[in-house]
């Protein structure tokens, strides 16, 4: 899109009205994954393997299926009946391994069976009448583990092209990436770091567990509700999975309680539509919380090793890292983008990067907001720390003197255009909270992070009512109050009150295909989307007007939501609002609508510069943080209050990620604490306010400027928040979380 | 199994069900009264997306059996409103956008609208400590805090 045709002055745009479906939050009335049901609807429960690595020798399911609560039961086979789509391959395939498992179970709670019964109590119960006769097998749950040589192989042939020959057949992708002569530039440098960081995996922690309400006939058509950030991807699977035609499944999308990456795929929704194929009734799947811990997406764990050379005066004269990330049983942790982003925030002259994709006995990893950038900006943002440090400069300083810019070559390869680290971290020195004074006991640490953001493919509709208000049907589930950005653009193109603009997530068969509420990307790609159509709509309202003064419709053009008749014609009519012409569609040319079907590409980096204080209890090992600044990049906030939401909330979870959560397996293999008091997320009383700076540094690829902003906000906390640690507790932090045991060993190693 | 015969208040309203006595008050809830404002995030009583008050006791209706409220006074996040006025807080979540996703939406509003009716003034402390017990993971409680806080100040102005 040309700069010129880029919005720079907004009526609505920037604007902070209340949320279209705010009522219905506060209520109770918004109907999520769990809230619907069906006349005669049966409820489903999966069983799961008790083992983190098991041969399944045999599977009895006589006496379930004799029960007469029960009335039906699937397995792995009631998969393979794919009729005319034989064979799955590639992810399709991963996706039906994860969801229910065949020769042998990979992961501790992997899914192995399941039943639809006449009550949810009858189906829990049904499932103790299931025989599995497993044949258990040595595991490995730990990254480095994983890649010996004598590590049980998970699956052979897993591995892709990319992997360098001798690697274990753990190890399923590789990556290598960077430019310069990197050994040159370690020469140059006065001071070189070089260290080890070790991150544990997290879940992403989304309040409402994975639910869903399937429905499918023997003739191949079925209905699903679901939540998911994605229902296009949920019918498109499911489908593959049970050898259906795609549109033969409508899938709706519930209200989301949150996903941050993790409702991305199917769990349960294939079975609940395999169980109602055999029933013939609907079926309601609802996981427990730990079903949600064992068996869905969780982040990569991860272990790092980082060499950076710095010369004197600040400048990196060479960087390099190489990034080991686990994914679980099955190929996909984002070994590649944890080393694309982590040097990405600078102008490095010679810097080399390499990722390992490896597989282990837990359950595959799903996105969690920036997939795989935390880790790598803790490991690399840890060692500039210990540089600035060491060599006695201004960490902002030292930032701003290798930020990347606007032409930069970036680590992973192409040229920046406009972008806005620069800005941030501007922005963090003359903040009143990076020259604040810090009691004893306290330390500070900042932090920037980088993520790539995505366009994807995107339908939007919008039609237009006779009396002048408007439908907009977008196909990204709304997360995080989208549907507020939504109606904002669509009220600044069209002229008319955002309150007379109903937003509405269509399904699969109301509107085009759809990519996930992913990468960033809704109010970037919706958003673009929605400006788009309204824009068509114009058009065509220009036209009518144009038709009804005998003038050319390029003699129209559209202001405050009114055609108004311009060049030569200007002043010889009045203007003809919106709802004016849409009073008359029927009779001069019919309904006006406006779409569009596109796959946007200028979604835009996005960066941030994170400022955190915490305090550490050298008695206890507890740390509190006292004091946190989000700076980040957005682009054009669309509804900033919402922006300063993302914001916010990704710094949460950053603390919760650097300071408690992990996944904790035992020798045997199982997860420890797979529920919410075992695996415990910041709550109310753990965390500070949240201040937040929303940079404005218009993305050139949206027509109103926006970056996405919902992910860049996970990429510095982890780091900065080791930054701020390590200097309050005297003592390099080398892995996360720190939780109170770890830190007290690190202050006793420290003696 | 048999099933037990429970008569009880819920909004105001008396209601009977029949459960099996293993069920929860929030099973009651959401599948027998098809009350589904209450959440069940977590079934153990940690993230108090189903809270609700019994007889003014704040609780979690997951830990609570639906056998036990025969006779009693439950009060849902569908009566918080007063009719098709909102309550304040309900209102003051709205504008401050101390939403994202609303999951937690429904047990948070129920926790403090306990907390105001208990303490008309708390400080931010006393806030974050009343509602530990109720998870959000979207907002990092920044605006939650400020919009319960915020309509503390104005009830109590009003009054």
């Amino acid at each position: 899109m040309a700069l010129d045709d880029r919005k720079s002055e907004f009526t609505f745009v920037g604007t902070r009205p209340n949320r279209p479906d705010g009522l219905d939050k506060v209520t109770g009335r918004a109907k999520f994954g769990a809230d619907m049901s069906a006349p005669g609807m049966l409820h489903g429960a999966i069983l799961r393997s008790p083992h983190a690595h098991a041969r399944i020798v045999k599977i009895d399911t006589s006496k379930a299926e004799a029960h007469k609560d029960v009335k039906a039961v699937v397995t792995r086979a009631d998969f393979a009946d794919v009729p005319f789509k034989p064979g799955l391959e590639g992810e399709f395939w991963n996706v039906l391994e994860n969801v229910m498992a065949g020769e042998k179970a990979l992961y501790d709670g992997h899914a192995v069976a399941a039943i639809a019964a006449t009550s949810a109590l009858a189906a829990r119960d049904a499932l103790k009448l299931i025989k599995v006769k497993y044949e258990v097998l040595p595991h490995v749950t730990d990254v480095d583990k994983a890649m010996a040589s004598d590590a049980p192989v998970i699956r052979e042939g897993a591995a892709d092209y990319s992997v360098p020959e001798g690697m274990h057949p753990n190890v399923v992708r590789y990556h290598e990436s960077g430019h310069g002569d990197v050994e040159a530039g370690f020469a140059e440098a006065d001071l070189i770091i070089e260290d080890s960081f070790v991150t544990e995996a997290t879940h992403q922690g989304y309040i409402e567990p994975h639910a869903c309400l399937g429905m499918l006939g023997n003739d191949g058509k079925g209905e699903l509700w679901c939540t998911t950030q994605g229902h296009w991807i949920a019918q498109k699977t499911c489908a593959a999975l049970l050898g259906i035609e795609t549109s033969q499944l409508r899938v709706t999308a519930s209200e989301i309680g949150g996903g941050f990456g993790g409702k991305t795929t199917v769990f349960i929704e294939p079975v609940a539509l395999a169980l109602s194929r055999k029933a013939n009734r609907p079926v309601k799947v609802v996981m427990t919380r730990s079903e949600v811990f064992r068996a869905t997406g969780p982040t990569s764990s991860a272990s790092m090793d980082i060499k950076i050379g710095m010369k004197k005066d600040g400048t990196i004269s060479a960087a390099q890292g190489v990034f080991r990330l686990q994914g679980g049983a099955f190929p996909g942790a984002p070994g590649d983008m944890t080393a694309m982003c982590a040097f990405a925030p600078y102008n490095l002259t010679n810097v080399k990067q390499v990722g390992y994709d490896v597989m282990a006995n837990r359950p595959k990893q799903a996105a969690y907001r920036a997939p795989g950038a935390p880790m790598g900006a803790f490991a690399v943002e840890s060692v500039i720390d210990e540089l600035c440090k060491k060599l006695e400069l201004d960490p902002v300083d030292v930032r701003l003197k290798n930020a990347a810019y606007e032409g930069t070559k970036a680590s992973y390869g192409p040229r920046y255009e406009r972008i806005g680290l620069v800005e941030t971290l501007e922005a963090a020195k003359a903040h009143p909270h990076y020259s604040a004074p810090l009691k004893p006991g306290q330390g500070r640490g900042i932090s920037c992070g980088f993520w790539f953001n995505h366009g994807g493919e995107t339908s939007v509709s919008l039609s237009l009512s006779e009396d002048g208000s408007a439908q907009l049907m977008v196909g990204t589930p709304d997360i995080g109050g989208s549907r507020a950005s939504m109606a904002l653009m669509a009220a600044e193109v069209l002229g008319i009150p955002y309150e007379n603009i109903r937003v509405t997530i269509a399904d699969t068969a109301t509107l085009g295909y759809n990519d996930v509420s992913h990468g960033s990307r809704v109010t970037y790609a919706s958003g673009l989307a929605t400006i788009k159509a309204a824009k068509h709509a114009v058009e065509k309202l220009c036209e009518r007007a144009a038709a009804s003064w005998g003038i050319p419709t390029d003699a129209v053009k559209w202001e405050n939501g009114c055609a108004v008749p311009s060049g030569p014609n200007a002043g010889d009519f009045d203007p003809r609002p919106l709802a004016d012409i849409t009073a008359h569609m029927g009779s001069t040319g019919g309904p006006i609508s406006g779409h569009f079907e596109a796959t946007p590409e200028g979604a835009g980096v996005s960066f941030g510069t994170h400022i955190v204080d915490a305090e550490v209890d050298p008695e206890t090992g507890k740390t509190a943080i006292t004091r946190y600044t989000v700076i980040q990049d957005a682009g054009k906030a669309i509804h900033p209050t919402y922006v300063e939401g993302q914001y916010q909330g990704g710094a949460a979870q950053g603390i919760g990620w650097a300071l408690n959560e992990e996944y904790i397996y035992g020798e045997d293999g199982r997860l420890q604490n797979s529920i919410f008091l075992d695996y415990r997320i910041p709550v109310a009383s753990d965390l500070p306010m949240i201040d937040t700076v929303i940079v404005e540094v218009p993305n050139p690829g949206h027509p109103f400027g926006v970056r996405g902003v919902g992910e860049t906000g996970i990429v510095p906390p982890l780091a900065a928040i080791a930054n701020a640690v390590s200097h309050a507790a005297g003592v390099r932090m080398r892995q996360l979380p720190m939780s109170p045991p770890r830190i007290l060993a690190a202050l006793k190693d420290n003696g | 199994m048999s099933k037990f015969h429970v008569s009880t208040t819920v909004n105001g309203d008396s209601v009977e069900y029949l459960c099996d006595p293993r069920e929860t008050l929030l099973d009651c809830l959401r599948d027998k009264l098809n009350l589904t404002g209450a959440k069940e995030g977590c079934g153990t009583g940690d993230c108090g997306a189903c809270s609700v008050s019994v007889d003014g006791r704040l609780v979690c209706s997951c830990l609570m059996l639906g056998v036990e409220t025969d006779g009693k006074q439950i009060e849902t996040v569908e009566g918080i409103a007063d009719g098709d006025v909102l309550h304040p807080l309900q209102q003051k979540f709205i504008e401050h956008a101390a939403l994202q996703c609303g999951i937690c939406t429904p047990g948070i509003l129920v926790a403090a609208k306990s907390l105001l009716e208990k303490n008309p003034n708390p400080t931010e402390e006393e806030t974050r400590y009343w509602l530990a017990g109720n998870l959000c993971r979207c907002t990092g409680y920044d605006k939650i805090i400020r919009a319960v806080m915020e309509t503390a100040e104005e009830l109590r102005e009003a009054s």
